[in-house]
């Protein structure tokens, strides 16, 4: 119980604590980002230059995974099925905000009608991913009598190369549109009701109210839709993962999956060239967020 | 003093422990994962396990039941971290990495004893750089099971060479049935037939030379492998789109006659027999001879119980697999999984299927292959089995494919 000999010294936290606070609360979060994100970015990088196998010693190689990777048919099999899985899946959106705009009105029962569209959303990817594995299953699945009522002939949607990656992305976008058609609805509640009696007693309806009223209003909406579902798109790898493993014969791989396989699965023991494709999922990653981030902070400082 | 009365008594056990092991005093636990959860394995290790405990009853054994599939990526975290005292795995050259590794105990000790000569034909399968790894419980045979209804109803005989194989399922398809059925959902059912058409083709030296990565894949007598394949693609003799089907949504096909034979391994068995076929339904026949004078062999995985590196109570673990080995046991465990024991004393279940398999391997003078994914690299297996899978579909794709194995091949070898 000494007498604290400097005024000065004694509050210090009391002086800085308005600084401090901050930090002190966002630490944790911090260091469990670092840790656990961007740690793990920079191993990846390292990891790529190896051969390794995950059990014994790494040798470094240099670029040599890099190299291979360009001559991998598998590789740019799934660069292409990304592509597709970016273009197929922005569908979600206008899907989504269709569906907004039709159950956005006042008729009894429209709370059930909306938790109906937003129910496969809440459920887990890989109960839609099994659910729609059995739907187009040729011998059991509904999908065949379904097209044979339009006079189409019986399809093997999820074993054929050339129709797996879309039966997966279609399977993909019904919870994707459940999401954006969220996002939509809580935008709708947000638009001024008298701009839309502005327009209207200008004259504006249907497409044109559409696109010069409401559509400028949601715009917030939309930015957020857009880089979910892409970034969605990049990720997609538990539906194809329980639908076909990448299958058949690797054709409906993406390079998430192909990280995976490569690296992790039953006979995947390369982890240096897993590390590779995720060098180059996260490089084409950056490339897009980097443009979001970019536009978001030119429009900030326009605003 | 505690400490040293303890190693003084391990060391006295693992001397005495070869010759007379159920006299061997074990104390302290000895964890056990074990890669199977379905109801048969279950019982079979729960079986085992209780009755070694009757033998050592100081000793707590815990047991840990295992996914199949979930254990073939757990075994490498397990093995580094926290390792338990034995593990479940296979043989052949599926133990490589981890032996490499230095993370599987060498159990050469154990085979050096009697034990070694009682389990003779599976010491080659369990053997990498000269020394063994494990030990095995259980194999089965592979073979063609058929619709014995279907064949008499059609006047068929059970083929023995490729030709009357061929002219039965034409016979099979104008009668508007599919030969095979099949599923290549998770790719290794194509590895079946591949490793039956190439061993029947050419044989064992060159099926193991071929998967060992020795032979080229773009090699002729590979071709000739492949260009038997084709004969029963370009008849039509698999089912329609079996890339989507798995193992055993492939088998409807059998049970409703509309496929009237199964290229598998006998856990096939079981399911069927639950779907309602009856024995009468349902038969077993070797697959035939393509190459005549080539000695016929099969593939027949053992499945094996290993000591990781790592574990701690390796004395128990030593002495729980040798029961494991022992003629006793094997008997016992195989009854309950219906499947063949190892251990030459051991007497064989008085099941049709059980007993045809063991005179079939009793007399696979050409040897014993474990699987295509067994015996080949971890990589060469997952490129192979998607390429054949490939083949199935688009068997004008060979050139395109053989060449990627090839690149495969390669590579591997270059390291």
């Amino acid at each position: 119980m000494s007498a604290i000999p400097d005024a000065d010294q004694r509050s210090w936290w009391r002086r800085n604590q308005m600084r401090a606070a901050p930090w002190l609360f966002l630490a944790p979060g911090i260091a469990f980002f670092a840790v656990y994100v961007i740690l793990p970015i920079f191993q990846s990088f390292q990891i790529s230059f190896y051969r390794w196998d995950g059990l014994g010693e790494a040798r470094y190689i240099g670029l040599v995974n890099y190299r291979e990777l360009l001559d991998d048919p598998a590789f740019y099999t799934s660069l292409r099925n990304n592509v597709k899985w970016l273009l197929l899946y922005l569908l979600a959106i206008p899907g989504g905000l269709f569906i907004a705009l039709f159950l956005n009105q006042q008729v009894r029962g429209i709370r059930l009608y909306k938790s109906l569209f937003f129910f496969p959303f809440v459920i887990s990817q890989v109960v839609v991913g099994l659910v729609f594995a059995w739907f187009y299953n040729p011998a059991i699945g509904l999908f065949n009598p379904l097209i044979g009522l339009f006079g189409l002939s019986p399809m093997n949607v999820l074993g054929n190369p050339n129709t797996v990656t879309y039966g997966i992305i279609a399977a993909g976008l019904w919870p994707q549109v459940a999401y954006c058609m969220i996002l939509y609805l809580t935008g709708l509640n947000a638009v001024d009701p008298e701009q839309v009696e502005a327009a209207r007693l200008d004259g504006a309806k249907g497409w044109r109210m559409l696109w010069y009223v409401i559509l400028p209003q949601l715009r917030p909406a939309t930015f957020i839709a857009v880089v979910v579902t892409v970034i969605g798109a990049l990720r997609s790898f538990d539906m194809i993962s329980v639908m076909t493993n990448g299958g058949p014969f690797g054709s409906s791989r993406v390079l998430a999956y192909y990280m995976f396989e490569v690296s992790l699965s039953e006979y995947g023991f390369r982890m240096g060239y897993g590390a590779a494709i995720a060098v180059v999922l996260f490089l084409i990653m950056m490339v897009y967020i980097a443009f979001f981030l970019w536009r978001m902070w030119r429009e900030e400082r326009g605003a | 003093m505690r400490f040293t009365l303890k190693s003084a008594a391990a060391a006295l056990a693992l001397t005495t422990a070869l010759a007379v092991p159920a006299s061997a005093e074990l104390t302290g636990t000895l964890r056990i994962f074990f890669n199977d959860q379905n109801p048969a394995p279950k019982e079979a290790m729960e079986g085992m396990v209780e009755r070694f405990q009757a033998m050592h009853p100081d000793l707590n054994i815990e047991l840990t039941l295992i996914d199949r599939e979930a254990n073939k990526t757990q075994i490498r975290n397990y093995l580094t971290a926290n390792a338990p005292d034995v593990n479940g795995w296979y043989a052949g050259n599926r133990m490589r990495p981890y032996v490499n590794a230095g993370l599987f105990e060498d159990v050469s000790d154990l085979w050096d004893g009697p034990m070694g000569a009682e389990l003779a034909s599976t010491r080659p399968a369990l053997t990498l750089d000269g020394k063994q790894w494990g030990v095995p419980y259980s194999y089965y045979q592979w073979g063609i099971y058929y619709r014995q209804d279907i064949f008499e109803e059609l006047g068929l005989s059970v083929p023995a060479t490729w030709e009357e194989e061929k002219a039965n399922c034409q016979v099979i398809l104008d009668s508007g049935r599919k030969c095979y059925t099949i599923g290549t959902r998770f790719l290794w059912t194509a590895g079946g037939w591949f490793d039956y058409l190439n061993l029947r083709t050419h044989g064992y030296d060159f099926h193991m030379a071929l998967t060992a990565g020795e032979v080229e894949w773009t090699d002729d007598r590979v071709r000739e492998t492949f260009a038997n394949w084709r004969e029963l693609l370009d008849m039509g003799a698999f089912i329609d789109d079996h890339t989507a089907y798995t193992w055993q949504e492939a088998q409807p096909f059998l049970v409703n006659g509309e496929a009237a034979a199964y290229l598998m391994g006998n856990f096939l068995v079981a399911p069927l027999r639950e779907a309602g076929l009856t024995d009468d339904q349902l038969g077993f026949y070797q697959f035939p001879e393509i190459t005549p004078g080539i000695p016929m062999a099969e593939d027949a995985p053992t499945d094996t119980l290993h000591i990781p590196a790592q574990a701690r109570n390796k004395e128990a673990a030593r002495a729980f697999l040798q029961y494991v080995a022992s003629a006793e046991n094997q008997t016992i465990v195989n009854e309950v999984l219906g499947q063949l024991p190892i251990n030459r004393n051991a007497s064989v279940a008085d099941d049709k299927f059980i007993q045809a398999g063991f005179e079939m391997l009793s007399n696979a003078t050409g040897g014993i292959a474990q699987f295509f994914d067994r015996d080949t690299d971890a990589e060469m297996a997952s490129a192979g089995m998607e390429g054949f899978q490939e083949f199935m579909v688009m068997p004008d794709n060979l050139d395109a494919i053989l060449t990627r194995l090839e690149r495969v091949r390669q590579r591997i070898i270059a390291q």
